[in-house]
């Protein structure tokens, strides 16, 4: 009954295996390598994040303005928090693009879906750079006890 | 099959957390007042549980993604695919153990 061939007994096909010249080219093996590689950063940069804000001297009650004002005094900290908003913004929005392709089922719905994630990252990502970057920790008029001890040397 | 569904629910709710905390720190744009206000709330016992719970999604999203990036990359994180994820879960245990007493502390414990 079953018919034992050996590998070299099978016909060679009658034209050459070609592969179909995708025209969408490698978007979703970027997208792919892009988890993976920004996943191993965020975890350190998130850890971080949460240890000095939430672990450190009174966690979570030491956070102000003139808690934030300190750190973004730093360039370290700046540094340090742009490149967390951008990943894990790019991080996330890609994830949820995965997850409505994956449960939208209609077209227009996948789409309009679609619009409104692109749209809020890119207006939360360019709010929060400019945020980071125009950032001024003393503001002029501001009561004195709200604001950072960098606003007022010796 | 569940570290999947797990992944993906943890990965939506840090990510809509991601947008709000994103807004709530750009307050530091407009006043200190407004900034102090808005994360004033954060400080209250019922955020503290949020945020535990938060904090809870992140660490386990992010022991696992190392778990699926094994299993992608590691020629043997297939095979030990489960055994790795009782190291996810044993990691969190530990990580959580480290956090949620300071955590409670800081939100319970008396404080402003």
């Amino acid at each position: 009954m079953a018919q034992t061939q050996t590998p070299s007994a099978i016909a060679a096909p009658r034209s050459p295996y070609a592969r179909r010249k995708t025209t969408r080219g490698n978007f979703e093996l970027y997208s792919w390598v892009f988890m993976r590689a920004s996943g191993v950063v965020l975890l350190v940069l998130v850890f971080g994040h949460l240890f000095v804000n939430l672990m450190v001297g009174e966690g979570v009650h030491a956070i102000d303005f003139a808690f934030v004002g300190g750190k973004w005094s730093s360039p370290f900290w700046q540094v340090w928090d742009l490149l967390m908003l951008w990943l894990a913004m790019i991080h996330g929005t890609n994830g949820v693009r995965t997850i409505v392709n994956d449960y939208a089922q209609r077209d227009s719905t996948r789409g309009v879906l679609k619009v409104l994630l692109y749209l809020a990252s890119t207006i939360v990502v360019i709010l929060g750079t400019l945020v980071i970057f125009t950032f001024t920790p003393c503001p002029p008029g501001a009561p004195a006890e709200l604001l950072p001890s960098i606003c007022f040397p010796n | 099959m569940w570290s999947w569904v797990a992944h993906r629910v943890t990965g939506v709710l840090i990510f809509f957390f991601l947008l709000v905390h994103i807004l709530d720190t750009a307050l530091v744009r407009v006043s200190p007042e407004a900034y102090n206000a808005v994360i004033g709330t954060y400080q209250t016992p019922i955020m503290g549980l949020g945020e535990a719970g938060l904090v809870a999604a992140i660490v386990f999203h992010a022991f696992n993604g190392i778990r699926v990036i094994l299993v992608d990359f590691w020629a043997k994180g297939p095979k030990y695919q489960k055994a790795m994820l009782w190291v996810v879960v044993g990691l969190f245990v530990v990580t959580m153990a480290g956090f949620l007493p300071r955590h409670l502390m800081n939100v319970f414990g008396g404080g402003h």
